[in-house]
């Protein structure tokens, strides 16, 4: 089947400034796709590009298999959601469901029914004759999600849709839109730089920055196999710990790492190919660490003190040294441990990711 | 013990505040003494206004009539002469109307679809356009006069009111794209993506997304065209006819004129009637300037 959404060496740029560059991407019948990365990184953009509302520099756009490169945002069978909801404040909610359709020349009895669809699956139909003034956050998204339902279409883009909204109404949304997904099975693009949303929604994440796509792959790939250092860093929170390091092989072609605090072996973790001596970052993620008694039985121990104790509830994080580097392990939430505690910590290479020093690669 | 006899003497509620501190004092003084110094002419202007021409040569100005007449208003408006025409100031008045209410529609229409283009389309050349714009508004207005006296005598519109609604409407262009541009885009860029993603056009999104959001600045550039066009002199002069001299220009031919008796009572009825109409602009829509002016309308 043909990819929903197909994008071909697309390139942006504002003058000098180059804001995507050199950009492929397909996106699937009915995924859900997450553009995660930090502010600045073109995330935003790619979406406006695929909307029609930015003018590309070079490159296509495909939208179910038609060159909609040149189209008109509303001739391209997408509906978006912005994050500042963008409700025509003068008119009433159903005035803002229906100010599409009527631009589009559906007749009377087809608006009044795909409004009252719109409204009967997004719960919003008690509100219908209100004005957006009169709606809190969270109904106010859904109105603007409702504008996009409205229209039929076969993709849905949302730009930081939640972002304005309060943590509870956030995480409720998040789960509605999601199941709004597996009901309509409508590709969906969605822009954010909240790692727990992109997550937590996507079948797959890009990854995002200066204009690039680092990474694509599943939520689970990108957690545990990141294939350079700025996504594993960027994964996680709080983010993955780095040991800088070199890499050697012993006489029988065991590779262990080498760094300030002793060599260990690194049997057990999977090299993307064959291992070469050289420079290395050793990342380990904050929950891969084991500590205290647990500590002895993984391969590779290390002796901490402990810095700064983080109670979460569920969780506790703390921060300790090893040596001059700082820890962040992640312990269970009803450990008792203060500040200046001696702490063993512990952990196994095939929980471990190593880069290369230089190009920050995947081993 | 102490404790409690403390919460029962010690301060509480609301802080007391005195009424004649020197700060009061100070701020109110200079401001009753301001408003007094700015609306004493006005005292006077209606107070001889109001008196015959005897009571006026007694000399005392600030004194209010010993008799009230409104002779004087009712010859300012309808017996005054000025040159050949003996029907007062009326003639300039309705003069004005004709020529202040298209000169108001034209350059707000098209200077609210020039600001609403400039600030949300974007098309290309959009800033050398706009910088050309306010650069025609730093040309000193003595530069234009004669080219455009040459202009509209070979439009055949010299001397007719229409010319000189033309010439308003494009001096007002500069200024009020401006406002309308600033304005337009202090609006949130995602409503007008938004309406475009709901296929709206040009047009439609000027008119039902754009418009109902902008009455604050509307009457902003109103007021300003309202009372500029209506306070204008020179061009009034310059591009009309005698017959068809706007209110101000018959205003200074009467307070001018240096044949007869100087007849203040008239002059002053005259000018308190030219400058009526701002006046009522001002008392009708002054919260709506305010928030007008508020909503971003004169920010960078």
């Amino acid at each position: 089947m043909d990819p929903s959404i197909s994008i071909k060496d697309l390139n942006l740029s504002f003058g000098a400034v180059e804001v995507i560059n050199d950009l492929n991407l397909d996106v699937g019948q009915g995924e859900f796709l997450v553009l995660l990365g930090s502010s600045g990184c073109g995330k935003s953009t790619l979406l406006n590009c695929i909307a029609g509302l930015l003018d590309v520099s070079d490159g296509q756009i495909f939208i179910q298999g038609k060159n909609v490169t040149w189209e008109e945002p509303s001739k391209r069978g997408i509906g978006m959601v912005f994050q500042s909801y963008a409700l025509y404040p003068q008119m009433t909610v159903e005035g803002n469901l229906s100010f599409g359709l009527k631009n589009a020349g559906f007749s009377k009895a087809e608006v009044a029914e795909r409004v009252a669809n719109a409204a009967r699956i997004l719960q919003i139909e008690p509100l219908l004759k209100r004005k957006p003034a009169a709606l809190s956050g969270g109904q106010r998204q859904r109105v603007a999600i409702g504008r996009a339902l409205v229209r039929d279409v076969d993709v849905f883009l949302f730009d930081e849709p939640l972002s304005n909204l309060d943590a509870k109404l956030r995480t409720d949304l998040r789960a509605e839109i999601k199941e709004l997904h597996q009901t309509l099975h409508n590709t969906m693009i969605y822009v954010t730089h909240d790692q727990i949303e992109a997550m937590t929604l996507a079948d797959r994440i890009a990854i995002m920055r200066g204009g690039q796509i680092l990474q694509l792959d599943s939520p689970k790939e990108i957690y545990n196999r990141p294939n350079c250092k700025y996504v594993a860093d960027f994964i996680g929170s709080p983010s993955m710990n780095f040991l800088d390091g070199a890499i050697s092989l012993e006489a029988d072609g065991t590779p262990t790492f080498t760094c300030g605090s002793g060599t260990f072996s690194l049997e057990g973790y999977v090299f993307d190919d064959a291992p070469a001596a050289g420079g290395a970052w050793l990342g380990i993620r904050p929950e891969h660490i084991a500590s205290g008694e647990a500590a002895a039985s993984r391969a590779i121990q290390l002796q901490s003190k402990v810095r700064l104790v983080e109670p979460l509830g569920s969780d506790t994080l703390v921060r300790v040294m090893v040596g001059e580097q700082s820890f962040w392990v992640r312990m269970d939430g009803r450990t008792d441990i203060t500040e200046g505690d001696p702490l063993p910590i512990g952990f196994n290479p095939v929980r471990c990711n190593l880069f290369d020093t230089k190009t920050e690669i995947r081993l | 013990m102490a404790d409690v006899t403390s919460t029962l003497v010690g301060p509480r509620g609301p802080k007391p505040r005195k009424i004649l501190t020197r700060n009061n004092i100070m701020i109110y003084g200079t401001l009753i003494i301001v408003s007094l110094y700015y609306l004493l002419p006005l005292w006077v202007m209606v107070m001889t206004s109001l008196k015959g021409m005897p009571e006026i040569r007694m000399g005392n100005i600030f004194a209010p009539p010993l008799e009230i007449t409104f002779e004087p208003w009712v010859k300012a408006w309808s017996e005054a002469c000025t040159g050949l025409n003996c029907d007062g100031l009326s003639r300039g008045f309705w003069n004005s109307v004709r020529i202040t209410v298209p000169s108001v529609i034209v350059s707000i229409a098209i200077a609210s679809v020039n600001g609403y283009a400039l600030a949300n389309w974007r098309f290309r050349g959009a800033d050398t356009f706009f910088t050309i714009l306010i650069f025609g508004a730093f040309i000193p207005y003595q530069v234009m006069l004669y080219p455009i006296v040459i202009l509209l005598r070979e439009m055949g519109l010299y001397g007719s009111l229409t010319g000189l609604i033309m010439v308003h409407s494009i001096f007002g262009m500069p200024i009020l794209t401006l406002l309308f541009r600033n304005y337009f885009s202090s609006l949130p860029e995602e409503l007008f993506k938004a309406a475009r993603v709901d296929g709206a056009g040009f047009w439609r999104i000027y008119f039902q997304i754009m418009l109902p959001m902008s009455l604050p600045i509307f009457v902003v550039a109103m007021i300003l065209q309202v009372t500029g066009i209506w306070n204008d002199f020179l061009f009034g002069v310059i591009y009309t006819k005698p017959d068809l001299y706007p209110m101000t220009v018959q205003l200074n031919n009467i307070v001018n004129s240096v044949q007869g008796v100087k007849e203040y009572n008239v002059n002053m009825a005259a000018t308190l009637l030219t400058g009526l109409v701002p006046l009522f602009i001002y008392f009708v829509s002054g919260k709506l300037f305010v928030r007008g002016i508020a909503a971003g309308a004169v920010k960078g």
